[in-house]
């Protein structure tokens, strides 16, 4: 165990805050998920990735920063921006997935081409996996992709795509080997949301927004070179991808974040005239979320030592996305209950993000936002069946006996 | 920077746990449990061999000079084959405490006697814990008067030290005149606690700390992340048995492993068991390297283990059945241990109040 502030440390953590207060000016005001990155969040971005601050271990020859894994510089990074309340990187999908995606199992090509663009945030990225019939049964996907000289050709629909109404480019998993098994008929196919054929349908989530869509495919031409690995082995990249996914989702970062984002609420709001931090019942729900927060801080610190060192962390990896997620919704909760009955005035906006602007609607969209993501990436029940099975060895539930020739 | 074990402590947790696996079997256990006696001669002697006495004692006073995470390591395999070994306050809290409060001459004379298992030191603390019971005492002209119920370790100790309210401290012999100890049959048969009485005993006092009020919390700060890592392995423990268990029998033709009711159940505290090893890491290591943090983590991590282990003792023996609830198993004995963490040197409301005052977040 060494979490000493040697003088490299010492030094990165001088260097982040003088950035900070050279930059500040600079800072949008919260880099969502939710939205496509405008001109100040990209310059933003583009000035973090020239720092290291942002893609710090991606190769240089990538467009990263090409520092090595380091779990304490990654820590100061993430506390320093956190404190100074500023903004950190983008976090998306293209980002948190698909990069680490290519970086494992991409070709050389591949790599060259998308990431700088990626972690720039110039060009972003959905995620093609749900469909009606493939939800928590992701192998399942029926979409298709038939090869037809140097192009997939591609037809059906995939459904929860966050993001698909503004992103450049998917990835999508598509069914290329009808013949084979279940897992291993399938290919990832990187696309362009430019092709013709292409059709997204805005669906609007219980937070009044439309964040998801639903996209239709009609002989769209992806070509044949766009796929990641080989044909068939999309099953395997898609769980990389999704190791990846379920990573972004436990950040803890994030959620000491707001910890002290509610400490301050507590501060500042008040019953009968008594502020709520001074009211022990209050005080004492934030204080045990603290220490769950804490212990996923210093998890995820022990699964990134793992990671520099090429140990797999095995169950502590695979119980990441059910505890952060659960986490962050009992956090959400506990904000929008201090908020109180004066909170509930709720205007989403559907243009844009207003609505935004006032913390409170903020908080409720994320409350039930945070409720998404315990269901979306592998719901928390899908979440037990890999924990139980791959971390802890239990038996698979039996198959129910259905006959062979039933699809669905 | 690095976020994990040494080579030297997983080699101590190796053969710790290596140890107890073979020298202890449950039934072995079981026995020893019955007669609440404590360990039993010859395993008492192998562990002091192992260095578990002198782990915290520094080298030129005949111990190994480790560190609490190394003590951490130690407590969480102690834990997990739930030993009735003294550890927490002969090995921990007391060699810090002499460390801290006892004067250059104190300290020659008692810790190589600590640190060779020939002083055994349980600790007790006349108020500031939270712990609930009678805790009061008061030192004059060298002798000490009061009494203080549920202390931890005196099974087999030969002295007490009380730590008292204004920082500094009393050590006394078990048998002297004037001290009244008395083992009681306590909820975990491992670890029965003792209240003693003191009737103007006759003590050494330790006042040499030039930060009383600082010292007396490290003291209680290390005892808690004991505390919080012996619930860490015994919960582990459960967990190990709850699963394997389940793998094993069988219902409605199939193991009820196989069953998503039992999977979840299992996942779920496995979710809510795996973070909390990085969370006593942190807080025993910070005791050591970084003081500024040191006393927040000790009381997150005694309150949040507190609460994980109150889970993980429920959902491991219903996942026992019948079995759990009966002693067969000996699965109570791990059930025990953990509620006796719970409720030792301050319950998890009382733990995070402190956190709360520590940060700023309300006066005390």
């Amino acid at each position: 165990m060494d979490l000493s502030y040697s003088d490299k440390y010492r030094a990165l953590q001088d260097e982040v805050r003088s950035f900070i207060a050279a930059n500040r000016e600079a800072s949008p005001s919260a880099v969502g998920i939710r939205r496509k990155p405008d001109a100040k969040i990209l310059a933003w971005q583009r000035l973090l990735v020239e720092n290291g601050y942002a893609a710090r271990t991606i190769p240089k020859k990538y467009g990263g920063f090409g520092a090595s894994p380091d779990v304490m510089e990654a820590a100061i990074i993430a506390e320093e921006f956190s404190k100074a309340g500023v903004a950190s990187g983008i976090m998306s999908q293209g980002i948190s997935m698909l990069v680490p995606t290519l970086l494992e199992v991409g070709t050389e090509e591949q790599r060259e081409r998308w990431i700088r663009p990626t972690i720039l945030g110039e060009t972003v990225w959905c995620q093609g996996y749900s469909e009606p019939g493939a939800g928590s049964d992701l192998a399942n996907v029926q979409t298709k992709g038939v090869l037809d000289g140097d192009h997939f050709v591609v037809n059906g629909q995939k459904i929860w795509t966050s993001s698909a109404h503004y992103a450049d480019m998917m990835f999508l998993l598509c069914r290329t080997e009808p013949d084979k098994p279940k897992h291993q008929g399938i290919s990832y196919l990187l696309l362009s949301m430019q092709t013709p054929g292409i059709e997204v349908r805005p669906l609007r989530t219980m937070t009044g927004k439309a964040t998801f869509n639903e996209v239709f495919f009609t002989d769209v031409r992806v070509p044949a070179h766009q796929i990641i690995m080989g044909r068939g082995d999309g099953w395997t990249v898609a769980n990389i991808t999704l190791k990846y996914e379920r990573m972004m989702l436990g950040d803890a970062n994030k959620f000491m974040h707001r910890v002290h984002r509610i400490r301050a609420l507590m501060e500042t709001t008040r019953i009968d005239g008594e502020r709520l931090i001074d009211k022990p019942e209050w005080r004492d729900r934030l204080i045990r979320l603290q220490g769950e927060v804490m212990a996923s801080k210093y998890h995820q610190m022990r699964l990134l030592t793992d990671a520099a060192k090429g140990v797999d962390s095995g169950l502590g990896r695979l119980v990441v996305k059910l505890y952060g997620t659960e986490m962050g919704y009992r956090l959400s909760a506990l904000a929008v209950d201090v908020y109180g009955a004066a909170g509930l005035a709720y205007d989403p906006h559907d243009e844009g993000q207003p609505g935004e602007d006032d913390p409170a609607t903020a908080w409720h969209a994320d409350h039930m936002y945070d409720l998404g993501l315990i269901i979306g990436g592998g719901s928390s029940q899908i979440q037990k069946n890999i924990i139980s099975e791959r971390g802890l060895g239990m038996p698979r539930e039996p198959k129910p006996a259905i006959p062979a020739s039933t699809k669905g | 920077m690095e976020f994990a074990l040494t080579d030297e402590q997983r080699m101590l947790d190796d053969s710790l746990r290596g140890y107890l696996a073979r020298a202890l079997p449950l039934e072995d256990l079981k026995t020893l449990a019955r007669t609440a006696g404590g360990l039993a001669e010859d395993y008492r002697r192998a562990l002091s061999e192992m260095g578990l006495p002198g782990l915290m004692i520094p080298a030129e006073h005949g111990g190994s000079g480790l560190g609490l995470l190394d003590a951490a390591v130690a407590a969480e395999a102690l834990g997990y084959h739930a030993v009735p070994f003294a550890f927490a306050g002969p090995g921990v809290m007391a060699p810090i405490a002499v460390q801290a409060m006892a004067n250059a001459a104190q300290q020659g004379e008692w810790l190589p006697k600590m640190a060779s298992g020939e002083m055994r030191v349980a600790v007790a603390f006349a108020g500031g814990t939270g712990q609930t019971g009678t805790a009061d005492a008061s030192l004059s002209d060298g002798e000490l008067t009061g009494r203080v119920e549920g202390i931890l370790d005196v099974t087999g100790a030969t002295h007490v030290l009380v730590v008292l309210p204004d920082g500094r401290a009393a050590l006394a012999a078990i048998d002297a005149p004037g001290v009244s100890a008395k083992l009681k049959p306590t909820l975990d048969r491992t670890r029965p606690l003792a209240d003693i009485s003191f009737a103007g005993a006759r003590v050494d006092v330790l006042d040499a700390s030039n930060d009383a009020v600082a010292a007396t919390r490290r003291v209680r700060d290390a005892g808690r992340v004991m505390l919080a890592a012996d619930t860490l392995g015994a919960a582990q423990a459960m967990l190990d048995k709850a699963v394997a268990y389940a793998k094993e029998r069988i219902q409605f033709g199939r193991p009820i492993a196989s069953f998503q009711a039992v999977k979840h159940m299992a996942a779920e505290t496995a979710t809510e068991l795996e973070p909390c090893r990085a969370l006593v890491w942190f807080a025993a290591h910070a005791h050591d390297a970084i003081p500024e943090e040191a006393h927040v983590a000790a009381c997150h991590a005694k309150a949040h283990l507190a609460e994980v282990g109150r889970h993980v003792q429920t959902t491991t023996t219903e996942m026992h059945g019948g079995m759990g609830f009966t002693e067969l198993m000996g699965l109570e004995l791990w059930f025990k241990r953990i509620s006796l963490d719970r409720h030792a040197l301050g319950g998890p409301e009382r733990c995070r109040h402190e956190a709360a005052v520590a940060q700023g977040w309300v006066s005390a």
